[in-house]
């Protein structure tokens, strides 16, 4: 019994001497929450980094888990910046009053309808949901004007989408807001029992419209674009945007907020300031195929631009209220 | 010893003190949430969930145990790591992989859609898909568990019942299975509460059990709700472990007289052989063979696409040293509270004992979380660093250390202890040098148990771990959560080997 002892103390004090980064104070240091991918948003902090002379220090995670993480550790809160995968995330952590109201020139460089009415956050990037479809079946004009339409007879077993994804569900919340709590129930239902096929992501219901296992596939747009700069221009899934404010053309953001209490706010601005300069848009727009908001980057050539897109009237940071969607999904029995 | 068990039962019940804070913070709307009907069929779900988990993997547990510690099964050794090894598949891998296989447009189907037509297999989302899942990969904790107690029994009872003519199965009746109590119901507990918190599984397979349901309320940023619902689960968790309780009878478990243990008998199973092995075959090809194999597949792609070994190498290094401590620490720590529970049974011991329990049955979130709330208000200097990554594992998974130390510290004699105290050793010296070592492969079998949850575990590591710490478990979630099954094959297949060697250690040992 006494070796390993000895052994576990030794461990002990190892692990101890590793993690001596005190409290913060020293120049150059910037601490982020990712709720962004690794691989996706990596990158762009090193540059960052780099050019700035900042120790950049990542937490990577998922968008809710970060969020739940930084509403526990309160004041005392290591992380200067929150980098979140969608606007409900932020929206719940500005209601808990864990965002710092951000300078009026930073947010009016984005469209008032990315970012927070209140200030407390900003839109980085931004992604909209639209209806894919099977270009060699379909025509535009064959699609219905709104999703609503997808529950008709005729699109019985032919339509797909992924109940379990958040942005599904972020889906189903504007539609809650936009057609309210009984009409997004009807349309639930009439699409469950329209035998609409379930998948597990975005990516398996594009590939699904793509063999041409279904006609029409309810994903967000980069999806699309990402297989067409891949394969050329005869991929064969269009795009469609329903026009008139539908919740079928919901554009939601990725974006990013100061946390109360960091140490580092005036860098944390800095780094916000960057992530909406022109080449960290550009970046986004080349890379993730997403909408750049801000610095007039154009999006990846093919996208419809984003003022034609007509958004459905919801404010991004309602989208936090997801356990009502979820309660609905089964109540309605897709989830 | 009462003050350290008591204290390692403090630190084990920190989540629940937090759950509490929150839950008082503001009381009518965690009355709200609860009071709902949802909440009783949540409840209902659960329970029936995790009874009907324990059942499965103890229908498993209990045969393969046997057949591999006490029967002359071809290939014993051999049989004896495989049928472990099912434990190292982290069950989000485990449930993914059973989706692939048997979900909508999944391989089975498409395999019977060309000869036989077959256009849709019955679901396997929801209760079916979610127990059979949880069934192939906690089924190992029972068998590792009652594997070490078989291996600890006294011969001479079995010789006795034979030698009064009783046959095969009615010795095994009703002398190895009563023996084999403690170790059962260590097991039921384990596997109950373990599928009770497991998210994975019941997220993939849209099973709507509590931890689902807790984690998407702190996705939403409900923190009240999320707390309300998992005190539901601790009550839940209290009234599993107190029916654990009054199931262990007091009786003695240990060798009826003082001699040198012997090794035990080994049964010839003569012409059910075949059929022995065919059972371990079987279920070897379910839980560990189909996965794995779909596993080196998807691997082979990535290869194409030369993965980072750095960043899997570091991975596996940071994932050895880290699960690797909190199973020393929970080994530890779980010696006083087994002593404490099977020498001075009483009120005080079975608090400390229930204590511990409260992390593991709750998600790993709630746990994280709660570290959170104290880590960063009491031991700042601490948070997010090694140290608190291991703490975490170690309240999480202790229980898994005490079973099975408990069950092996039942069956040594306290009149072997009183033998060495009464020649003057101090009560310390006793422990060192006579219980110790005695219930050596408990005690082992508890630290593997631990080190082979931790090594897979995910949202203490993502939250707690010192930031760029990456293990093998956030290097896997990494690549999924984005989709790329086959870019997470690669440290799974890691992550196995590592879980795979102190398995063997540890197998090769009690042989």
């Amino acid at each position: 019994m006494r070796k390993p002892l000895t052994i576990l103390g030794l461990l002990i004090a190892a692990a101890l001497s590793g993690c001596g980064f005190g409290g913060g104070g020293g120049s150059g240091e910037l601490t982020i929450y990712s709720g962004r991918d690794q691989d996706l948003i990596a990158p762009l902090l090193e540059r960052y980094a780099e050019q700035e002379g900042v120790d950049v220090k990542v937490r990577y995670g998922s968008t809710p888990e970060l969020a739940a993480t930084i509403n526990e550790e309160g004041d005392a809160s290591p992380a200067d910046v929150y980098l979140s995968q969608d606007a409900g995330a932020l929206g719940s952590l500005q209601s808990e009053g864990r965002l710092e109201r951000l300078p009026a020139e930073m947010l009016e460089r984005v469209d008032r309808r990315f970012r927070s009415p209140q200030g407390d956050w900003v839109g980085i990037s931004a992604r909209a949901r639209i209806v894919a479809y099977d270009k060699r079946r379909l025509k535009k004009s064959d699609l219905p004007r709104s999703v609503l339409g997808l529950s008709a007879s005729r699109w019985k077993g032919k339509v797909g989408w992924a109940p379990t994804n958040a942005s599904f569900e972020g889906f189903v919340t504007a539609m809650r807001k936009t057609e309210g709590e009984a009409g997004a129930e009807r349309w639930l239902r009439a699409m469950k029992a329209g035998d609409t096929q379930a998948y597990e992501n975005n990516i398996a219901i594009r590939d699904a419209v793509a063999k041409g296992e279904i006609e029409v596939g309810l994903i967000n747009h980069y999806y699309v674009a990402e297989a067409r700069a891949e394969e050329g221009p005869d991929y064969p899934v269009g795009v469609f945007e329903p026009p008139g404010g539908d919740p079928g053309a919901l554009v939601n953001v990725a974006g990013a907020g100061v946390v109360t209490g960091s140490d580092h706010e005036g860098r944390a601005r800095e780094f916000i300031s960057f992530l909406l300069s022109a080449q960290a848009q550009r970046y986004f727009a080349d890379r993730t195929k997403e909408y750049p908001l801000a610095a007039g980057v154009r999006p990846e050539r093919g996208l419809v631009p984003l003022r034609s897109i007509e958004q459905p009237d919801v404010d991004l940071s309602d989208l936090a209220d997801l356990q009502g969607t979820i309660d609905l999904l089964e109540r309605t029995g897709v989830l | 010893m009462l003050a350290a068990g008591l204290a390692i039962g403090a630190a084990a019940a920190l989540p629940v003190a937090y759950l509490a804070i929150t839950v008082g913070g503001s009381l009518d709307e965690a009355i709200d949430t609860l009071w709902r009907e949802r909440t009783v069929r949540l409840v209902l779900r659960s329970v029936g969930l995790a009874g009907a988990v324990t059942v499965g993997s103890l229908a498993l547990a209990l045969p393969l145990a046997w057949l591999t510690a006490r029967t002359d099964l071809p290939a014993r050794r051999a049989w004896t790591v495989l049928t472990l090894l099912p434990l190292v598949i982290p069950s989000y891998i485990g449930a993914y992989l059973i989706v692939s296989a048997l979900g909508p447009r999944g391989l089975v189907q498409d395999a019977l859609e060309g000869p036989f037509g077959v256009e849709r297999l019955p679901s396997i989302y929801g209760f079916s898909g979610a127990l059979l899942t949880l069934v192939l990969f906690t089924y190992p904790l029972a068998l590792l568990t009652v594997r070490a107690a078989l291996g600890r029994l006294d011969p001479q009872l079995e010789e006795a019942a034979r030698g009064m003519g009783r046959s095969g199965w009615g010795v095994y009746r009703s002398v190895i299975l009563p023996q084999l109590a403690p170790a059962i119901g260590a097991s039921a507990l384990l596997v109950s509460l373990y599928a009770l918190h497991d998210f994975g599984a019941v997220s993939i397979l849209r099973f709507d059990s509590f931890t689902r349901v807790i984690y998407t309320a702190y996705g939403t940023g409900s923190r009240t709700a999320a707390a309300a619902l998992a005190s539901l689960l601790v009550i839940v968790m209290l009234a599993v472990v107190w029916l654990e309780g009054r199931t262990r009878r007091r009786r003695a478990y240990h060798r009826s007289a003082p001699g040198s243990a012997r090794p035990v008998t080994i049964v010839a199973l003569g012409r059910w052989r075949w059929p022995a092995v065919g059972l371990c075959a079987s279920v070897v090809l379910l839980a560990l063979v189909l996965p794995v194999g779909v596993l080196v597949y998807w691997s082979m792609q990535s290869v194409a696409g030369s993965p980072d070994w750095a960043a899997i190498g570091a991975g596996a290094g940071n994932s050895l040293i880290a699960a690797g401590m909190a199973a020393a620490v929970a080994a530890i720590c779980a010696l006083p509270v087994a002593l404490l529970s099977v020498r001075f049974p009483g009120s005080a011991a079975a608090l400390v004992e229930r204590a511990s329990y409260s992390g593991y049955a709750l998600p790993g979130v709630v746990v994280a979380l709660a570290l959170v709330f104290f880590g960063t208000r009491v031991v700042p200097v601490l948070y997010q660093s090694l140290a608190m990554l291991v703490f975490a594992w170690v309240v999480l998974f202790l229980p898994q250390a005490i079973g099975s130390t408990r069950a092996s510290l039942l069956q040594v004699s306290p009149r072997v202890e009183e033998a060495a105290r009464s020649m003057g050793r101090s009560p310390l010296n006793v422990l060192r040098t006579v219980t110790a070592p005695l219930a050596a492969s408990g005690v082992l079998a508890g630290a593997a148990l631990v080190f082979l949850t931790a090594v897979k575990e995910l949202p203490a590591a993502l939250i707690l771990a010192p930031i760029g710490f990456d293990t093998l478990s956030t290097e896997i979630w990494r690549a999924t959560s984005v989709g790329f099954f086959e870019r997470g094959a690669v440290p799974s297949l890691v992550l196995l080997v590592v879980s795979a060697l102190p398995l063997y250690l540890l197998t090769a040992r009690g042989q």
